[in-house]
């Protein structure tokens, strides 16, 4: 049974339809992206299961109970809120923002702050250093990963996110999606996410629901959405570049190849006669971070200029934009402790992606 | 703290204790006034007349903070026609000069320090109503928002969240009511209570500029000294 069923949701604000006749399955310990232009409904979808909106018709049953058997309180206090604006309360440190939930809850204080400390550590910060902060010292990438840890303090088994990396620059936004994968693959909860960027659904959706003018227009995993659109507006949605976006779902860590490497000052081996050896060989120091890089039959130095490398979680097609950004062929492919372990060139890619769409109805990769 | 804040502060202070003093006070006006005999007031010592003054002052705020305070947390709570009306009703009443305030108490409330009280109570109403809306409307909609999704009541936002985030400018309300108070209660002699308006009004009386003098200045150190000590306490507030 799919924890949460809505079951003919129609909402209407005086004339305007904001959801009609809706019906959804959201299974357990999935990640859900409610997709779609403006004003299609998806942040009233996403609203009506913490009862911040009350739909006109038709019932929302959660796990197993309709909804409004639930006292509005006690159900939000059992579900992760994030929000794109984060709604950080400026007047509490970063220790008191996360402690919210379990306080209303009446856990004791001090398992609540050690709670927090954990969860400050799971979307990496330092606890040391953010518990004690204000709100206003926080960067916006910082303050929404403070929000998520907020969201996660009562351990709640539903995360409601509301276009929660709407409001950070791009590159912030790629670090906030991948630490979250990162969490999400640990924690395995229940999560519906809002979001406008099909890339971001695409990234981090188990399913994705594409959603038009209060109905649902097509319910898929992405890679079926991309693959078959089922109809023109979710081609036009969808875009051009479907295999490009596709990229996106495939990170690094799971493609990269065995990366070739010496040790500072010992020499490449040439490639024998005849043979197609590694074009080139990364040097690596004592702990196996790349240092530098050397062709065969070279001594291997420490590189004058930034090496192309990119973390495990990074995704395919962060990978190209840094080969087209610099006119890298390979970039190196690091571990949490930057350590190298494996590389991926500009041709593992358009394989990786050939294979995408060969198991286009397959889970994550 | 800046320095610059510390000196005005005990500028104050120091103005204060010196106008306080009745020896003090009266070198000054002896100064001022050289052809008068007796330039102090006679029939109270300036620390007397102080004292009678900041009670009256304080006493009317305290009542001005507790009303205005409730009617701007129901206001809030009310909703949008409370809230219009209780800022349209206050603007105008705003308009109506406090002496005129004083003025209308007399006959519902009689003469002395009691009416004097409840008039400008009521009339320093206003302004702490003002600030505890504007307070409480200004937080910001992402954080009720957060407030609610977390799964807070009603009762718990307002008192978690909403009111620790308006208290700086409940505290600017609070201020500005103590200083259009103690400006007021000068007023309040000729109402028959007591305070720094006892000398101005005796003073007027008996074309005696010293003893006007000595109560004006009084009332403008007194105002001086707490408006340095509140706007402390308001930063405080809003540093949190």
């Amino acid at each position: 049974m799919a924890l949460i069923e809505y079951r003919g949701i129609s909402k209407r604000y005086g004339d305007a339809w904001a959801l009609k006749n809706i019906d959804l399955d959201i299974e357990r310990g999935t990640l859900t992206a409610l997709i779609g232009p403006s004003g299609s409904g998806k942040t009233t979808c996403l609203r009506m299961l913490n009862r911040l909106v009350e739909p006109d018709e038709g019932s929302i049953r959660y796990d197993g109970r309709t909804l409004r058997s639930f006292k509005p309180e006690a159900l939000r206090r059992g579900m992760g809120y994030v929000i794109q604006n984060v709604g950080l309360f400026p007047h509490l440190t970063v220790l008191e923002n996360i402690c919210t939930v379990p306080r209303l809850l009446g856990t004791p204080k001090a398992r609540a702050a050690r709670r927090a400390d954990e969860l400050l550590a799971l979307v990496g910060l330092d606890p040391a250093l953010y518990r004690g902060r204000r709100p206003r010292e926080l960067s916006g990438g910082e303050a929404q990963r403070v929000g998520v840890a907020r969201a996660l303090a009562a351990d709640p088994p539903l995360l409601l996110m509301d276009e929660p990396f709407g409001a950070v620059d791009p590159l912030q936004r790629g670090r906030l999606q991948e630490a979250f994968l990162r969490i999400q693959r640990e924690i395995k909860k229940t999560v519906l996410l809002v979001t406008h960027d099909l890339d971001e659904a695409v990234r981090l959706a188990d399913t994705i629901v594409l959603m038009r003018a209060g109905t649902i227009v097509q319910r898929a995993s992405p890679a079926t959405l991309l693959a078959e659109p089922a109809d023109d507006f979710v081609r036009d949605f969808v875009g051009e570049d479907r295999s490009l976006k596709r990229l996106a779902r495939v990170s690094l860590g799971s493609v990269a190849a065995t990366a070739p490497a010496v040790a500072l000052g010992e020499t490449a081996p040439a490639a024998a006669e005849g043979c197609d050896g590694p074009a080139q060989y990364w040097v690596l120091d004592g702990a196996g971070k790349p240092i530098g890089r050397a062709r065969p039959g070279q001594r291997g130095t420490l590189s004058p200029t930034p090496l192309p490398l990119l973390s495990a979680g990074a995704s395919l097609k962060e990978a190209l934009a840094a080969m087209l950004e610099d006119g890298h062929s390979v970039i190196g492919v690091l571990d949490e402790s930057e350590r190298l372990i494996g590389e991926i060139a500009i041709g593992d890619i358009i394989s990786s992606s050939a294979d995408a769409v060969e198991s286009s109805s397959g889970g994550r990769q | 703290m800046k320095a610059k804040d510390v000196l005005g502060g005990l500028t104050a202070l120091m103005a204060l204790v010196f106008i306080a003093d009745a020896p003090s006070l009266t070198l000054l006006l002896s100064f001022l006034f050289p052809g008068q005999a007796a330039p102090l007031y006679p029939l109270a010592s300036p620390l007397e007349l102080l004292g009678q003054h900041l009670a009256l002052a304080l006493g009317a705020s305290a009542i001005a903070a507790a009303l205005g305070f409730l009617g701007g947390s129901l206001a809030h709570f009310r909703g949008e026609s409370l809230k219009s009306l209780m800022l349209g009703a206050g603007a105008l009443a705003q308009t109506i000069p406090p002496v005129a305030v004083l003025a209308l108490a007399v006959p519902l409330l009689g003469f002395g320090n009691t009416s004097v009280l409840f008039a400008l109570g009521l009339y320093g109403i206003l302004p702490v109503m003002h600030g505890t809306l504007a307070g409480l409307e200004s937080v910001s909609p992402d954080a009720v928002d957060a407030a609610r999704g977390l799964g807070m009541s009603r009762m718990e936002r307002f008192r978690l969240v909403e009111l620790p985030l308006a208290l700086p400018a409940v505290a600017a309300g609070i201020r500005t009511s103590v200083l259009i108070n103690v400006g007021t209660a000068a007023i309040g002699a000729a109402m028959g209570a007591g305070g720094l308006g006892r000398p101005i009004m005796a003073g007027l009386v008996q074309f005696k500029t010293s003893y006007v003098v000595q109560g004006a200045l009084a009332a403008a150190v007194l105002a001086l000294a707490l408006d340095w000590l509140l706007s402390r306490l308001e930063r405080a507030l809003a540093r949190g």
